[in-house]
């Protein structure tokens, strides 16, 4: 179906769950009003990034208020947003929740945690363990959290399951100022989202935040990008955007006439290949 | 000799310098920074920063002149501060760094600037406290790796904007910035006495140390790697240490570890803990 996207590139508040969820609310009005039919935020939208030792404290478990809040507003509209879960088991993932028709549809628990450089997930949380596709009102829907997209597999998986509009939720630093144009990180990510939809005839949806935490900046530019790896919309740089744009099935549906590379996609060869590879590597 | 690596696309780190500042002023909840205006590059450069972030009449610069400064610098703090229409104020340190060392006349110049530099950190923080106004920092990434700087002195600041730029990047962005010329065209010295500059003291010029640097730090190119670039070895051996030698200053103090959970070691939170 054709639908209106919102992807709300806001500025969260460093463990400030009230507030943000404000924030998420009146960006959800905003969206509502344009006639949007699906809201995107950032990963840790609820929370914001640099958390540290806050990951305990602003964790939320499903039952919270919070999350029967989102609910509430997903009668309106759908609504995908990152946060902190809690699990009964006191686990704590960084994930991405997946609202329509007033109940939560999806979980999706990011699998790859970045512990490099500048980054330290998996000093404070835990691992996902799958990717999986689900259907919803626009179709069938495969949800990423920023660094799951840097692994080929994660949006391969998850376009072999069906997804057809591939949900990317982001916190991305800004960093690699050059004499290039754009920042090392911008553009990184627009080869990415614009590689993984052409590869995989998916339409991308990446929402990624602004604002600075502790002197490192998020630089938003949230992205709109066709089955065939055009970009239909982007966000402003740097600065709080809500991004809305028209996404048409028709698109889709002609790209996977005009490059049918999924059709195509061999399971049980790459299957067999894997399978091959992780019993050498026993060996 | 090898340069073109460094070079910057201004205008972007101009949006995220600025960028910076305002956020992190108004996170706190205040609208005002104060910094030291030397007469010099980089004081210039964040001057001109603060000015674009949180608007002229928001910014204080304290000029903080030593009876062996050289009149020129204090000129040029003067022009910058004109320019752009910021407070600016003149305060001697003379009677307060000549009391102290009437104790010790023996002291060393290395001792003297440390304590002006560290007489000029105590001035700044009083007039944060006085106008409620965050200190920025006017290091840059040279000098910071080198440890070029004293420590609680002039490397003493709320906020910095200019920490992770070379000095030769220091160049082209206050070119692109407007600072005045006279000031982007002369000598880097920290002017703790007639005729002293910093490149004369370090014994390189900044343009050869930003190029080893950045392929030492921020490319990581190993030792091989940087001799086969082109770069000396004692001139990277020497850099290194000089880098290791003062890791000290761009730490916190060491804490002695007791409990379970140790400031910075086990206890964890971003400066911009609920902000």
């Amino acid at each position: 179906m054709d639908f209106t996207v919102a992807l709300a590139q806001i500025k969260p508040k460093l463990g400030c769950v009230a507030d943000n969820l404000a924030l998420a609310e009146a960006s959800v009005a905003d969206a509502v009003k344009a006639g949007a039919g699906l809201v995107l935020f950032p990963e840790l939208a609820l929370t914001g990034y640099f958390l540290k030792d806050l990951v305990p404290d602003v964790a939320l478990s499903l039952d919270a208020p919070e999350i029967n809040r989102l609910k509430e507003l997903s009668r309106h509209i759908a609504i995908v947003i990152g946060c902190v879960e809690v699990s009964p088991d006191y686990r704590f993932f960084n994930s991405a929740l997946y609202f329509e028709g007033g109940e939560l549809r999806h979980v999706h628990r990011k699998v790859y945690l970045p512990t490099y450089g500048m980054f330290d997930e998996q000093r404070y949380l835990a691992r996902g363990e799958r990717f999986r596709a689900f259907d919803s009102r626009f179709g069938r829907l495969g949800i990423l959290i920023c660094e799951d997209m840097w692994h080929l597999s994660a949006p391969y998986v998850l376009a072999m399951d069906g997804a057809t509009t591939l949900l990317c939720l982001s916190s991305s630093p800004g960093r690699g100022v050059s004499e290039d144009e754009s920042l090392g990180s911008t553009s990184a990510w627009q080869k990415l989202t614009a590689t993984t939809a052409m590869f995989l005839n998916c339409r991308v949806l990446y929402c990624n935040r602004v604002g600075y935490e502790d002197g490192v900046s998020f630089w938003g530019g949230s992205e709109v990008v066709s089955p065939a790896g055009s970009v239909t919309a982007r966000g402003k740089l740097f600065e709080e955007d809500l991004v809305l744009a028209r996404v048409e099935e028709g698109e889709l549906r002609r790209e996977r006439i005009f490059s049918p590379l999924m059709r195509d996609e061999s399971l049980p060869v790459t299957l067999k290949e894997l399978v091959r590879i992780d019993l050498e590597r026993g060996c | 000799m090898l340069m073109g690596s460094l070079g910057m696309n201004t205008a972007l780190a101009r949006t995220i310098l600025v960028g910076f500042i305002r956020e992190e002023v108004r996170k706190v909840g205040l609208t005002r920074a104060v910094l030291g205006l030397s007469g010099g590059i980089d004081s210039a450069l964040v001057a001109f920063l603060a000015a674009e972030a949180l608007g002229p009449e928001n910014v204080q610069a304290i000029i903080m002149p030593y009876r062996t400064s050289n009149p020129e610098s204090e000129a040029h703090a003067r022009l910058a501060a004109e320019q752009l229409g910021i407070r600016h104020d003149v305060i001697e340190i003379t009677s307060m760094v000549d009391a102290y060392f009437e104790s010790y006349p023996d002291a060393d110049n290395m001792r003297r600037g440390n304590k002006m530099a560290r007489e000029r950190m105590t001035i700044l923080y009083d007039h944060s406290a006085a106008w409620s106004a965050l200190v920025l920092g006017t290091s840059n990434k040279t000098e910071l790796l080198l440890g070029y700087g004293t420590l609680y002195g002039d490397m003493a600041s709320a906020l910095n904007p200019i920490g992770d730029i070379y000095k030769s990047q220091v160049w082209q962005l206050s070119e692109a910035i407007g600072v005045p010329q006279v000031i982007v065209d002369k000598k880097p010295s920290a002017d703790l006495w007639a005729g002293q500059t910093d490149e004369q003291e370090l014994g390189f010029t900044y343009r050869e140390v930003d190029e080893l640097l950045y392929h030492m730090i921020d490319l990581r190119y190993s030792r091989s790697e940087l001799i086969a670039k082109g770069f000396g070895a004692d001139f990277i051996d020497k850099i290194h240490a000089r880098v290791q030698n003062s890791h000290f200053k761009r730490r916190l103090p060491v804490i002695a570890k007791v409990s379970n959970r140790t400031i910075d070691r086990d206890f964890r939170y971003s400066r911009d803990w609920g902000k």
